[in-house]
């Protein structure tokens, strides 16, 4: 069986899953059940000032009748007072040694305020500090959270408050909310950070009630931005740690967040850099009991690969993630229907003629059976067809030989200057 | 009064009984189902219904939540969309040829359809408004399906229409004929009511030849449309069929529609001659009123027999005995007058007759009594051909010849449509057919009339 325990940063942890600093690691009870479940580790929710909190909290973006497509928050940091939460880490590490617990912090960017929480987290045994410099909502209006993670010179100011008086790794985490965030992660790794976390949740809005018109959630009658997440917003996260990871100036590692709901998620974040993940929207979803899947199923998956240790894959796609300019221009994919699998739904049909080449014709054989063809001198190999179609293996893409040797549009004004 | 208040409970529990078996989807059924729709392009399901439902649009916008819209998709091509939802053979049309059924399964169309024009009922909808008037005249005979549609069609294009009906209610098969645990008839009366919405006028309790004659109708209106379907059960021939204790199936069905439920069948055994959708409604119909063993006797096997196979399905469900290859010969009385035995004879199938079917022929010496106390004749259908002739048309044993183009009769002013017109041997005729056929009636009719109504209009 493949060895799917991860060493982050130095933090050992028995598998690659942590529960992202969320509601699902508030408390010492939560936290225990979700060891007892065997999660790897859990990030404890945000520690700062205590704060107050507002009800309706979450909101969800339902989806053609699948329920939590994307999910959003207001809720704030941790409510509960400091010291009850430093007992309970205390109580869980002290039950659970071999599982890992971070602590999340978040407070004014003002050195002794740092250097006095991180001492405090450091002795109750936690196995690393999280920086929350993402918190999109609440927070960043007191100039926390994401007010800091936007600006690329307090991200570094404020690992670097942390690192000074860290003994364990520090890991910083991002806030997707800003233009390119490899020059925040990068700020983090001039502020000394050991690793960085992403992604933060994103500004959203979940929506607008069609017969009160309040917001969607709503407090009262109004509603505030709260951060988005869970499946929806997987492909941006495995962007931005893709970013990070191909950035030659950016080397410590990546904890990806953001919509990893399976293993199947878990390992394409890892094959594009991240060197763990945190879960917290599937697990808001159906309880800690994923985990089963999450880990037999990686397992599982190493073991048909032939892989002893997930540390293998680690990064093994970044190469092969790169600038649009570096595409083979001369690689030509052609969408092939197999009719002895095809229902004959004619989605592909409309997709592909109202909005893509229209080149696949809906025809008649000779005893009048409909069938569907690709015209494939016409098709650009846009996908959109096997995208739409509702049965697998009805259309492959099929790789047509090369004609030509490779050309990227970078090769090719390369070769032009040449002339 | 311990009597009395017994029967009253039995009452109870027949009305039960007889209230629709199937129950409809909730929300959040209906929301699966509609979401697993795949929207197809073209979608096989349009082309199976003969009214050409846009059956994709109309789950898209359950989907959707736009109920109203749903609800208004269906209703635009099928006048008689409601009962459609209930009585169509939906495996055979619809959902026989969803493309899930060769993935997964096939979506339940005839329940959803049912969801949405259920909303479309308990919400006091409105969904067609009649169009503005042309000044021509046109009167439909029947008020079942073929008629009404082609009302609900005429009204909508500006005719001012009126129907003639027999019956004291409007709807005809829908509201008499189908059972009330399959089809309330309430859902049969929406639909007329939203024809006259419209502003049809339904005169009932108008029986042509008594109380209106073809002549008045030819003077009076530009069109004509005979719509009056088919009759009842014809006679079986043989002795003892005089005796108390012998039924018609339609006339047991209708009984039940207007809320009379029979309590001659409680604890008794039933014999239901034939094996059409009919005979299983006979059947099915007195297990509800309470019958101890109920036996559908058909002369051929079950591979011959008409009724669908749901339908068949429904009556195996309801403990239904079948005894194929099996005819009554002979009813012998008790001493009251009352059936009390059924000579019966054993049947084999020989080659080919006219129809293509192969010919059930008496096995000699076969004869056997079974024991009855009700027999529930259910082979088919009469004509109405008494009335046919009255209007001059001609026609083929009572089946009216038409132009299937045009839907004209052999009289240019009258037109004809539903089962009047329906064939026989042509398997069963359908609600949703006749559906169909009265809007092409009414469009035939406004072929012929747009030109004039274009000259008045300029």
């Amino acid at each position: 069986m493949a060895d799917i325990s991860i060493n982050f940063a130095g933090i050992k942890s028995p598998n690659p899953y942590w529960l992202a600093s969320a509601p699902p690691t508030n408390t010492g009870y939560q936290v225990q059940r979700a060891f007892e479940a065997g999660w790897g580790g859990a990030v404890w929710k945000t520690l700062g000032e205590p704060i107050l909190n507002v009800t309706s909290r979450f909101g969800a973006h339902h989806f053609n009748g699948q329920r939590v497509a994307g999910f959003n928050n207001i809720e704030l940091i941790s409510d509960r007072p400091l010291e009850v939460n430093l007992k309970e880490i205390y109580e869980t590490k002290k039950l659970y040694p071999d599982q890992v617990i971070i602590a999340s912090l978040m407070v004014e960017p003002e050195r002794e305020k740092w250097h006095e929480l991180v001492k405090k987290v450091q002795d109750v045994g936690v196995d690393g500090i999280e920086l929350n410099l993402g918190c999109p909502h609440g927070m960043s209006e007191r100039g926390m959270g994401s007010a800091i993670g936007q600006h690329p010179d307090l991200v570094e100011m404020t690992t670097m408050y942390a690192k000074e008086a860290a003994i364990v790794p520090v890991i910083t985490k991002l806030t997707p909310n800003i233009t390119d965030i490899r020059v925040t992660a990068k700020a983090a790794l001039q502020g000394g950070a050991d690793a960085v976390s992403m992604i933060n949740t994103i500004n959203s809005l979940i929506g607008v009630d069609l017969d009160t018109w309040n917001t969607i959630p709503n407090v009262n009658g109004k509603g505030a931005h709260g951060g988005y997440c869970g499946p929806a917003v997987k492909p941006i996260a495995l962007n931005m740690v893709g970013d990070c990871a191909r950035d030659p100036g950016f080397n410590i590692p990546i904890s990806g967040i953001g919509g990893v709901s399976t293993w199947q998620d878990t390992v394409e974040f890892m094959l594009m850099g991240a060197g763990g993940v945190q879960i917290c929207t599937a697990a808001m979803h159906h309880g800690f009991r994923i985990i089963d899947d999450l880990t037999e199923g990686l397992s599982n998956y190493l073991d048909e690969k032939g892989i002893a240790s997930v540390s293998e894959i680690i990064g093994a796609s970044v190469e092969k993630y790169t600038d649009w300019s570096n595409l083979d221009l001369n690689h030509k994919v052609v969408a092939r229907i197999n009719n002895d699998i095809c229902i004959n739904c004619n989605k592909c049909h409309i997709a592909c003629e109202d909005t893509s080449h229209q080149c696949i014709d809906m025809l008649k054989d000779e005893n009048g059976n409909n069938y569907l063809k690709v015209r494939e001198d016409d098709c650009v190999g846009c996908n959109l067809c096997s995208i739409v179609c509702p049965v697998d293996g009805a259309i492959d893409m099929i790789d047509l030989t090369p004609t030509e040797p490779p050309m990227s549009w970078n090769k090719r004004e390369a070769a032009i200057k040449m002339l | 009064m311990g009597n009395l208040l017994k029967n009253l409970i039995a009452d109870d529990v027949l009305k039960q009984n007889f209230e629709e078996a199937k129950p409809s989807f909730n929300q959040q059924e209906a929301l699966d189902e509609a979401n697993r729709c795949l929207y197809c392009y073209d979608a096989p399901c349009i082309t199976a219904c003969p009214t050409g439902i846009d059956i994709p649009s109309f789950i898209k916008k359950i989907a959707s939540g736009n109920m109203k819209g749903s609800a208004t998709t269906i209703m635009e091509s099928n006048p008689v969309g409601a009962s459609c939802a209930r009585v169509c053979p939906t495996e055979e049309l619809c959902e026989g040829a969803c493309v899930l059924n060769h993935s997964t399964k096939a979506i339940p169309i005839g329940d959803l359809q049912r969801y949405a024009t259920d909303w479309a009922i308990k919400n006091e909808q409105v969904l067609f408004q009649a169009g503005k008037k042309n000044g021509k005249r046109v009167a439909i005979v029947g008020s079942g399906p073929a008629g009404l549609s082609t009302a609900r069609e005429l009204a909508r294009l500006g005719y001012e229409v009126t129907i003639f009906e027999k019956k004291n209610e409007a709807g005809g098969l829908d509201t008499f004929g189908i059972v009330p645990f399959r089809l309330p008839k309430e859902i049969a009366l929406w639909e007329v009511g939203q024809v006259e919405k419209l502003g049809v006028e339904i005169r009932t309790n108008m029986e042509l030849g008594k109380d209106i004659f073809a002549d008045e109708l030819f003077e009076n209106y530009d069109a004509v449309v005979l719509a009056i379907g088919m009759s009842k059960v014809p006679m079986l021939g043989i002795v003892g069929e005089e005796l108390s204790g012998i039924y018609d199936a339609i006339d047991l069905v209708e009984r039940t529609k207007e809320g009379h439920y029979d309590a001659g069948f409680r604890g008794k055994r039933v014999a239901v001659i034939g094996a059409g959708n009919t005979a299983i409604d006979g059947a099915t119909t007195s297990i509800r009123l309470g019958a101890e063993n109920v036996k559908i006797l058909y002369r051929r096997t079950e591979a011959e027999m008409t009724a669908y196979d749901f339908e068949y399905e429904f009556a195996k469900q309801d403990g239904v005995e079948f005894r194929w290859l099996t005819t009554p010969k002979r009813l012998i009385s008790d001493e009251e007058g009352h059936v009390k035995q059924m000579e019966c004879v054993k049947m084999e199938l020989r080659d080919s007759g006219k129809d293509g079917r192969r010919r059930p022929v008496e096995i000699t010496g076969s004869e056997f009594i079974m024991d009855v106390d009700i027999v529930v004749k259910a082979i088919g259908q009469t004509r109405h051909t008494k009335i046919i002739e009255s209007f001059g048309l001609e026609h083929d044993g009572g089946v009216v010849k038409v132009d299937p183009e045009s839907s004209i009769t052999s009289n240019p002013k009258v037109y004809a449509c539903g089962d009047v017109i329906f064939g026989k041997g042509v398997g069963e005729a359908m609600v949703v057919s006749a559906a169909q056929q009265g809007k092409e009636t009414a469009l035939s009719i406004h072929e012929r009339f747009n030109e004039s109504v274009k000259e008045i209009a300029l």
